[in-house]
């Protein structure tokens, strides 16, 4: 930030320092952003000072940026003034049983093979309390606490661990990052914090669903992991479930940062509404994820099932800091009817004998539009970094779009880069001979489009694996032929 | 089981099979010879289903069913099989996989139960052995990277596993030296019961020499013009083709 930029601040911080009061009764904010909303939002967390400030200060940063208009994607002009960006998470109606949920949503969640139990926790449904997922979370969490991981809300982070939320938080991915990081750190609303101590190895799978106040986290979630020295940790988010939200726009961010020896997997299903066949609705998604691999040896790996939303704006990044460094990037997005997807990934070489490696596969259908944009970029103190990139792209009909924007910067010169890139059709041959052994259309397209990503799908713990394989089927049903 | 009667196809605004009529019974082996171009690979993907060729007239029935108003799958669970001449590639997608979808879709459609993995395996072991392939090819993705002769073995390995009642062996011999067609043709004797039947489609006679069939065809501008038993195939190696054109000529 200039000099001017920081004393025009300082000048206009002080001003709102005082005389904001905030009414605690109501349990939604108006309509509208300014500071007076960011200032309702964090006192209605109750949160301490300097995380105001720094809220304050994001949002100051925020109005003077402007939203970006380079990804290849169309959509008519948000109106920021007409979003609400606070509410108290409603406690939905309960309901008595299954038959009283919307018997498309049952279909769907029996295709995707989603236990009764968990489709009446998805639906709201009240479940038996032997395996009421929060008794299965407290327990959860006592383990985890043996270890000495923290496994908690952003907001309870942000009162019982203020020391480690003050030395991280956007320590990876800066306020001002880019516009809608910042507008997500002047307003989040809630998120996931996580901490693993020097040379643990968490013995689970960390999954939102097994945190108590996971739901709710609202429209601009913030999620924080920290792997310490020798720490690892596989992190699920998302779920093959189909989501609905009332809330059009999300813009959310994660950071993860690991230290010395340290790994972090981190695993996304993402399947937000995407819309109506002919386009109308649908979740807005512009993510901000990036890793920063501190320390030597560290290792970060994105691994991303996209196949919901209207529109998707996400390059989860690996930034390799330390030396001999390893960033990971894996991802299948998939896009039907009206959808456009813009994502990627970002692998900054910093440290000596860095490596990276991006394996992108994009299955296009309907009218979609789907493109991968990635950027490989070796800095001058890289020396022998190394990437291999790979990035497909899958068309299934002739009104689809795929397209493939690599960036490659390279300042040293004993980097080796690799760049491959295929475009392929399902063919009419292929669906035939899968048609002649007995196999139908739909379940050849399936086998077919996930022998294709198999290769990401291989990443996935073994469970997420099956149900996106299921998710990948369902999203692309009825798209052939 | 397979009564063909007065078949005639097109593809296209090219009208390709001109009346075709054969007779096929359980227990039995079909060879349909013929020169380049005279409608046998065409006979073979009207049967299978594939959509391109329109059916212009005439009759199939298969086992008691009017095979051309099935869907190309379900001719397929009703147990035609066909081997293809060029066995098409699926990245990603292992053989193993592969039979095991096709497998169970068969299954269900017949009101059976899925196999269970051990049970699959038990079998695919058994068939594994009786074609002579190795286990190392059916963990690869799908005919990604085989040779000519592994793509044949392939696709009679699938033969074996799908057990159909009627099978169409598509030119198999194409592409294939003497060890690789000696191993194909061994697998497909060791599959032939009285229960099952196969039309071999061929241009060579060499293929006949280890598949002995019952009877021979020859096909030429669509239609069956010769029929007999497996001597006409040696007859038609020493003569030619031409002996077949000049003699339709004559007629």
């Amino acid at each position: 930030m200039s000099k001017g930029n920081q004393v025009l601040e300082e000048i206009t911080s002080k001003e709102y320092e005082h005389g904001w009061t905030v009414d605690l009764e109501t349990d939604e904010a108006p309509k509208g952003l300014d500071e007076n909303t960011v200032r309702f939002i964090s006192a209605k967390k109750g949160e301490p000072e300097w995380l105001l400030e720094w809220r304050l200060k994001a949002f100051r940063l925020w109005q003077k940026m402007e939203e970006p208009k380079w990804p290849n994607v169309h959509y008519p002009p948000i109106n920021y003034q007409d979003i609400i960006y606070y509410s108290a998470p409603k406690k939905k109606a309960t309901l008595d049983s299954l038959d009283q949920v919307d018997p498309e949503l049952v279909k769907t969640f029996e295709k995707l093979g989603i236990s009764i139990t968990e489709q009446k926790r998805l639906t709201g449904v009240a479940v038996d309390a032997v395996i009421d997922s929060v008794s299965v979370a407290t327990t959860f969490k006592e383990k985890l606490g043996e270890l000495g991981i923290i496994f908690c809300s952003f907001s309870e982070a942000v009162k019982e661990h203020p020391e480690l939320i003050k030395k991280y938080l956007g320590s990876v991915v800066p306020m001002n990052d880019n516009y809608f990081a910042a507008l997500n750190a002047a307003v989040f609303s809630d998120g996931s914090f996580c901490y693993i101590p020097k040379g643990v190895r968490c013995p689970m799978e960390l999954s939102t669903y097994f945190r108590i106040n996971a739901a709710n986290t609202g429209q601009f979630e913030r999620t924080l992991i920290v792997a310490d020295e020798g720490a690892y940790v596989s992190y699920l988010e998302g779920c093959t479930a189909p989501m609905r939200d009332e809330n059009q726009l999300h813009a959310a961010v994660v950071e993860l940062y690991t230290m010395k020896d340290a790994e972090i997997k981190y695993s996304t299903v993402q399947n937000w509404y995407p819309g109506d066949k002919n386009g109308k609705g649908g979740i807005y998604n512009f993510v901000t994820k990036r890793g920063l691999c501190f320390g030597n040896h560290s290792k970060i790996s994105w691994t991303q099932v996209e196949t919901g939303s209207a529109i998707t704006w996400k390059y989860p990044s690996c930034v390799l800091k330390g030396d001999y460094s390893v960033g990971e990037f894996y991802s299948v997005a998939v896009t039907n009817n009206h959808q456009q997807a813009d994502t990627g990934t970002k692998m900054i070489h910093i440290g000596k004998n860095t490596r990276s490696r991006i394996v992108s596969k994009g299955i296009s259908a309907g009218k979609s539009q789907n493109s991968y944009r990635g950027q490989v970029h070796v800095m001058k103190r890289a020396s022998n970094a190394r990437n291999h990139s790979q990035c497909d792209s899958l068309l299934m009909g002739d009104q689809c779009g795929a397209h493939t924007f690599p960036y490659i910067d390279v300042e040293n010169n004993s980097a080796r880069i690799e760049h491959e890139a295929t475009t392929s059709k399902i063919g009419e041959d292929q669906i035939f001979y899968c048609l002649q052994r007995g196999i139908d259309e739909e379940a050849a397209v399936a086998l077919i489009v996930n022998g294709y990503a198999k290769e990401v799908f291989n990443q996935l713990p073994m469970e997420f694996a099956v149900e996106a394989q299921k998710l990948l089927a369902l999203t692309l049903e009825g798209s052939v032929g | 089981m397979l009564t063909i009667k007065n078949l005639q196809a097109k593809v296209g605004e090219k009208q390709i099979l001109n009346g075709i009529d054969l007779n096929v019974k359980a227990g039995e082996v079909h060879a349909i010879m013929g020169p380049n171009g005279s409608g046998k690979s065409t006979l073979a993907s009207v049967l299978s289903g594939r959509e391109e060729y329109e059916v212009t007239g005439g009759e199939v029935e298969f086992l008691g069913k009017n095979l051309l108003e099935l869907e190309p799958e379900d001719r397929a669970r009703e147990g035609i099989f066909m081997a293809f001449q060029y066995p098409i590639e699926i990245p990603g997608v292992s053989t193993i996989n592969f039979m095991k979808t096709a497998l169970n879709e068969i299954r269900e459609y017949r009101g059976l139960q899925a196999l269970d993995a051990v049970s699959f395996l038990q079998l695919m072991k058994e068939k594994m052995k009786l074609v002579e392939i190795d286990q190392s090819l059916l963990s690869r993705s799908l005919n990604e990277g085989f040779s000519g002769g592994e793509k044949k073995r392939n696709e009679i390995f699938q033969m074996a596993m799908l057990e159909p009642k009627l099978s169409i062996l598509d030119e198999t011999d194409s592409g294939l030296d003497i060890d690789a067609l000696r191993i194909v043709a061994n697998g497909v004797n060791k599959l032939r019961n009285k229960n099952n039947a196969t039309i071999i489609v061929t241009h060579y006679q060499r293929l006949l020499d280890y598949i002995v069939p019952d009877y021979v065809h020859v096909l030429y501008k669509g239609k069956i013009v010769k029929s007999g038993g497996k001597e006409l195939a040696l007859e038609l190696e020493a003569k030619g083709y031409d002996w077949i054109k000049n003699e339709v000529a004559v007629a």
